[in-house]
């Protein structure tokens, strides 16, 4: 069906997963607030919680099948929309069941924890939603704050506050940024409107006007904070070594998921018509990104800050797809997305899991040898690794993630051939540090007098092994996520229809 | 388009509907042994595990030594045997007979079909993206099924052997779980329809490697090995992935069929690079020099490991994709004769090494470094067929001789575990006179020395006569020779190839027949006690060893030379005509390239003078009564030295690659970028924060917020700059 956006009850109808969260959070906060903190109310919030963020994971479904459009307005209705919604459901969930028992763990009984993670949530959906600029900056704020709180949950925790503190200056001085840009370009086209943006960059020839360039740049700024590129990455290994595990997991995939959905609409339907102005630096930032994310990750041996280097890699990769400023990569960025969504979440969930208050298994020594303690964990956290690193069946989905990029790098108008040559070759420097993890596991002995481990919860078992089979199932047998996310997708349409052939890439090259 | 030729092509193929359709079972059991070995070896490997260091293995283990220090020679614990040891050595050979049987009636279809076509059995569409379609398709040619045919044979009498030398250890079922997962990848590597593939055939055998190379964890030798190898492989395999990402942007295929059928609209210059990337794939796979270091270590594994990994199969995949690529590589001479020079210098380096090691798996890991090269000179310089029967018979008697010194070692570690002696079972100092204790392993090894050194009839002789031959036939009249390589004229360089090609025999008659005199001549030098306890290996580990000997010796019958008065004379090289025969004639400008049978008389005799010169020059000049063992034997000085320690390459990379680059990362990344620019504390500082909360207040009032604000405020000017300067 078409929906039609000027009429208030179809519009409601296309923002009903949205709604229907944001409202179902609003009152669990308060069902949150009724009670005093204790362990149990904090599980019936949690697993309330659940619940309804999986009833919206299956609306988000059914109306992805059902493949409704909608004519011009504030809100996008489409696949990629769909798509990259059930992906920040599945990343609220897993995080949310990790709460749950990382909370009882630690003792932290603030059931609205939980509700804050589905605001997150909501903030995501708003953003790869909107086509107007204010309705992006209201995601993002959403996603943020509720973000801020997160990090700073454990409250006996010095290192928490400090993350959050942390978190909070450096994310309000970006937004600066975000918004002084959202400024610029409406100073330059007149519209906050995305699809608006595009069509009057073209029709005034507008390209080379220094306020909308400078308007871009800075969104770009606002943005690539957002998604920790280099040198915007500063915060992320200290903020996420900070905030509790699940939250961490919960940053690295879901906040850096939804400021990607939001960049790649904002840049493919608002600005592929100077995308020989952009081009530029959002090239330097991949590979920047791809290089020191890679390298800096090899000299790590707190397994949260690696994971936190090597999300940072990932970046780079995805913003290879970006580079490459075609549709196709919508398709290559779900994809990746999900994958990557899941082996990340898949990694902490073990961390989570293996975890005690007094020793939370975050350095790799901690992990030698687990293989001959927990043979199910270790194959799993090889899972995890062999994914992110891109290795085919074994690491399941992460090796078609890879190939998709690449391959929207190749079969773009303007091939990125330098920018896959870096991609491969930054992949092939991250074995070093994803191995050295399933060697360590394997191959190296237990080390006298470590702390024995602890039972593993129901919780964590349970989310590593769906990950697990996912990754696994997806990676032999793609196809069913390729479709759901191209079918319908209205994502780059107009854009490629207007874009004119962008400059070949020697030429974008200082 | 493509697929639609190939769909007419297979619905037209003499095979389609016969067992041929059923290809895809042969890989698919082992992969069902693996499944179940490694449900075995999860049930119980948090009960029984590695972890225990002393745990009993057949193999020499200083760790283990030490706890048992039964030095009063008296008895000795029974090592606990694996409680499903029976179901594993059960399933783990029979999974490999099945995919055996299955291949050999395969094959026999095929060679009824007379195919002139590969058949194609496609699964399932496995990357639909774009206009790339590529499938999940098995290729049923002649040059696959060769592979197949050796792949799983020689694969099951291995796994038999293990069966008994593995019996005692208590990673029992996971080794055959690992073994098992190999044989399923190395089949999906030789039967896969398409470059990717291969590649994940490729990656994955290489990932088993590393598992069974690191098998015996517990030593940290072991461990490092595996990371060894692994790294080497990377930089291998960047060539290879490089190769097939111009081969897809140039040809937009990456089946071979499609590559095949395309590869003429390549210029000369993308050929050329597509087959040196590939060929530096080729050259970390299959331990050619630069990258060869990694296989001698790789024998930290068990031995029959080595027989099957490290020399019969996986090293091989490297020569397999040259002549799988054959198309490509014969319409490069450049490429081509790059690849037979980078062999022959190889098998001269390796073989100079083996003269002067002293543990008997080492001389026979640089044996296979050698035999190696002269594969690549046989496929480099256009002789296909050739290369690929002497991966034959050397898969048949380098199996042969690791299954021999694997039950040589059986037999040192048995007699030195029954007196809790610490000496090193696997050098050959130590060893001596076996052949009055294990006359069968000793007169089977010497039939595969005989055959690697050349001496008709047995197998090598054939496939090694064959190489060198071809190389002679080539050296005028045929495009290398025409070519220039790096300013060498192409007949030059052949030359010079041939000769390394026999200089290499002599040296290899010579080492081979060094090895044997020194293992199973003379006087035993093992020590009084234990000489008592060396007993030759069980049946289940001679049985297999017996069938390999026979091979050995018949082997060359696959393939005799043209002046054969009788017999399957040229029966390989005829029936590879499908798959290699236009390459090969497009190197020897369409002509057959066959010498004049006087000239072949000649060489032959030369080749055989060689090989009688080498062992006499061993027997003549070597002196094993001489020989004192290990723990007495002086340091080896000069020229002896150098070889010993393997012309120091090893140390080499370590100081001109492994230390700049760990330097780099540490002081100008991480020293230099992350901690200098930052915070000296910040990096790994986790440690230093939980020592107290004060701590973390002093380093927010410190400028850390501050810092982190000014590099992003840096960035902003660079992303400002990106885009209005220009």
């Amino acid at each position: 069906m078409n929906y039609d956006l000027s009429i208030p009850m179809q519009l409601s109808a296309a923002l009903l997963p949205d709604l229907l969260l944001i409202g179902g959070a609003m009152v669990l906060m308060l069902v949150a607030a009724w009670r005093d903190e204790s362990a149990e109310h904090q599980r019936a919030v949690g697993i309330g919680s659940i619940l309804l963020a999986a009833g919206v994971l299956v609306m988000v479904l059914v109306q992805g099948a059902r493949g409704a459009t909608a004519g011009p307005g504030v809100i996008a209705v489409d696949s990629f929309r769909w798509a990259s919604d059930a992906v920040f459901l599945i990343a609220g969930i897993i995080a949310l069941a990790l709460s749950i028992e990382y909370n009882s763990r630690e003792r932290i009984d603030t059931a609205e924890s939980h509700v804050l993670v589905l605001f997150a949530v909501a903030g995501m959906m708003l953003m790869v939603a909107s086509r107007d600029l204010m309705v992006l900056f209201l995601g993002i704020e959403l996603m943020s704050v509720a973000v801020y709180v997160l990090a700073g949950m454990n409250r006996r925790s010095g290192r928490s506050a400090e993350s959050a503190l942390k978190y909070f200056l450096l994310g309000a001085f970006s937004t600066g940024f975000l918004l002084y840009g959202i400024a610029l370009v409406y100073g330059a086209t007149g519209t906050t409107n995305l699809a608006t943006i595009g069509e009057r960059i073209n029709t005034f020839n507008l390209q080379q006007t220094p306020m909308l360039l400078v308007g871009i740049a800075l969104l770009l700024v606002g943005f690539a904070f957002k998604i920790a590129a280099a040198p915007f990455h500063m915060w992320a290994p200290d903020v996420y070594e900070g905030a509790p595990t699940p939250i961490t997991g919960f940053m690295a995939a879901g906040v850096k998921a939804g400021a990607f959905a939001a960049l790649l609409r904002v840049w493919l339907e608002a600005f592929p018509g100077v995308y020989s102005e952009w081009h530029k630096a959002v090239w330097w930032l991949a590979a920047i990104t791809m290089i020191v994310g890679n390298l800096v990750a090899l000299q790590q041996r707190n397994l949260k800050r690696m994971l936190a280097y090597s999300s940072i890699g990932h970046t780079g990769f995805i913003l290879v797809a970006l580079a490459s400023g075609t549709s196709q990569a919508a398709t290559a960025f779900v994809f990746y997305l999900l994958a990557y969504t899941l082996a990340t979440m898949g990694a902490f969930a073990v961390m989570v899991s293996l975890g005690t208050s007094t020793s939370p298994r975050e350095s790799i020594e901690d992990y030698h040898g687990l293989w001959q303690e927990r043979p199910g964990m270790a194959v799993a956290m090889t899972v995890f690794m062999l994914a992110l690193l891109g290795f085919p069946i074994f690491g399941g989905m992460g090796f078609f993630a890879k190939w998709y990029v690449l391959q929207a790098a190749m079969q773009a108008p303007a091939p990125q051939t330098r920018l896959a040559v870096i991609l491969v070759i930054t992949t092939a420097v991250s074995a070093g540090y994803y191995l050295s993890l399933v060697i360590a596991m394997f191959m190296k002995p237990r080390p006298a007098g470590a702390a024995p481990l602890p039972p593993s919860g129901a919780w964590s078992r349970a989310v590593i092994a769906v990950s697990v089979i996912i990754i696994l199932v997806f990676g032999a047998w793609p196809d069913p996520v390729v479709n759901l996310v191209n079918k319908h997708s209205s994502l780059g349409t107009p854009a490629q229809t207007a874009m004119p052939r962008p400059a070949p890439e020697t030429a974008a090259l200082p | 388009m493509l697929l639609l030729q190939e769909a007419a092509a297979a619905g037209a193929h003499p095979l389609s509907g016969s067992i041929a359709e059923w290809i895809w079972l042969v890989p698919v059991f082992p992969l069902i042994g693996f499944l179940i070995n490694g449900l075995l070896s999860l049930r119980t490997a948090a009960h029984i595990g590695p972890k225990d260091p002393t745990a009993h293995h057949a193999h020499h283990d200083h760790a283990h030594d030490d706890a048992h220090g039964h030095a009063d020679g008296h008895g000795h614990d029974h090592p606990a045997v694996h409680p499903y040891a029976g179901i594993a050595s059960l399933v783990g050979p029979a999974v490999l007979f099945a995919s055996f049987a299955l291949t050999a009636a395969i094959f026999l279809a095929l060679s009824g079909a007379h195919a002139e076509t590969p058949f194609i059995k496609t699964l399932f569409s496995w990357m639909p993206a774009g206009n790339l379609a590529i499938n999940a398709a098995f290729q049923v040619d002649q040059l696959s099924m060769v592979m197949t045919m050796v792949i799983t044979g020689v694969g099951s009498l291995i796994h038999v052997f293990s069966v008994g030398y593995m019996k005692e250890d208590p990673g029992y079922p996971r080794y055959f779980a690992y073994l098992n997962l190999f044989v399923f990848f190395m089949l999906v590597l030789v039967l896969g329809a398409n470059y990717p593939m291969l590649f994940v055939g490729w990656e994955g055998v290489g990932l088993c490697s590393y598992l069974l190379i690191g098998f015996w964890f517990s030593e940290k030798a072991n461990a490092d090995a595996g990371k060894k190898a692994f790294i080497v492989n990377r930089i291998g395999d960047f060539g290879f992935l490089v190769a097939m990402f111009l081969l897809f942007s140039n040809l937009g295929a990456l089946d071979f069929a499609g590559v095949n059928a395309t590869a003429s609209q390549l210029s000369p210059l993308v050929v050329t690079a597509i087959c040196l990337f590939m060929f530096l794939g080729c050259a970390g796979k299959s331990a050619q020099i630069p990258l060869y270091v990694w296989l001698p270590d790789a024998m930290a594994g068990p031995t029959p490991v080595s027989a099957l990994i490290h020399a019969a199969t996986m090293v091989t995949a490297g020569v397999y994709l040259v002549a799988r690529s054959s198309v490509l590589f014969s319409m490069s001479p450049v490429a081509s004769l790059t690849v037979a020079f980078v062999g022959a210098i190889t098998a001269l380096f390796a073989a100079t090494i083996g003269l002067k090691q002293w543990d008997i798996k080492k001389v026979l890991a640089y044996s296979t470094v050698s035999q190696l090269g002269y594969m690549f000179i046989g496929v480099g310089v256009g002789a296909y067929a050739a290369g690929v029967f002497h991966l034959v018979t050397h898969a048949f008697f380098k199996a042969l001789l690791f299954l021999g010194s694997g039950s040589v070692i059986y037999a040192m570690h048995q007699a030195y575990h029954h007196t809790g002696n610490h000496d090193d079972a696997q050098d050959m100092r130590n060893m001596g006179g076996l052949r009055q204790f294990m006359p069968v392993t000793f007169a089977l090894m010497w039939i595969a020395t005989l055959a690697i050194a050349g001496i008709p009839p047995f197998a090598g002789f054939f496939s090694k006569d064959e190489i060198l031959g071809a190389v002679f036939a080539r050296t005028h009249g045929s495009t290398l020779a025409d070519a220039t390589w790096l300013g060498i004229p192409g007949s030059a360089l052949l030359y010079a190839i041939y000769a390394i090609g026999l200089v290499s025999a002599l040296l290899t008659a010579i080492y081979m027949t060094r090895m044997m005199l020194y293992t199973f001549h003379g006087p035993n030098r093992t020590g009084d006690k234990e000489r008592s306890h060396l007993r030759e290996a069980p049946w289940v580990m001679t049985g297999p060893l017996a069938v390999l000997g026979v091979l050995s010796l018949a082997g060359g019958w696959l393939n005799l030379p043209t002046f054969f008065p009788a017999g399957p004379v040229q029966a390989l090289h005829h029936w590879l005509e499908p798959v290699t025969g236009a390459a090969a004639l497009r190197i020897t400008n369409g002509a057959e390239a066959h010498l004049e049978h006087s000239t072949e008389y000649i060489l032959v005799g030369l080749a055989i003078a060689i090989a009688v010169i080498g062992i006499t020059i061993a027997v003549t000049r070597l002196k094993p009564a001489a020989l004192v063992s290990k723990s007495q034997s002086p340091a080896s000085e000069g020229i002896e030295r150098v070889l010993e320690h393997k012309y120091f390459v090893d140390e080499a990379y370590d100081a001109a690659v492994v230390q700049p680059l760990v330097g780099v990362s540490r002081t100008v990344l991480w020293k230099g970028m992350d901690v200098g620019l930052i915070d000296g504390l910040m990096v790994n500082g986790s440690s230093y924060l939980a020592r107290g909360i004060g701590w973390v207040g002093a380093r927010l009032q410190s400028g850390q917020v501050g810092t982190y604000a000014w590099v992003l405020i840096i960035g902003v000017l660079g992303v400002l700059g990106a885009f209005t300067l220009r």
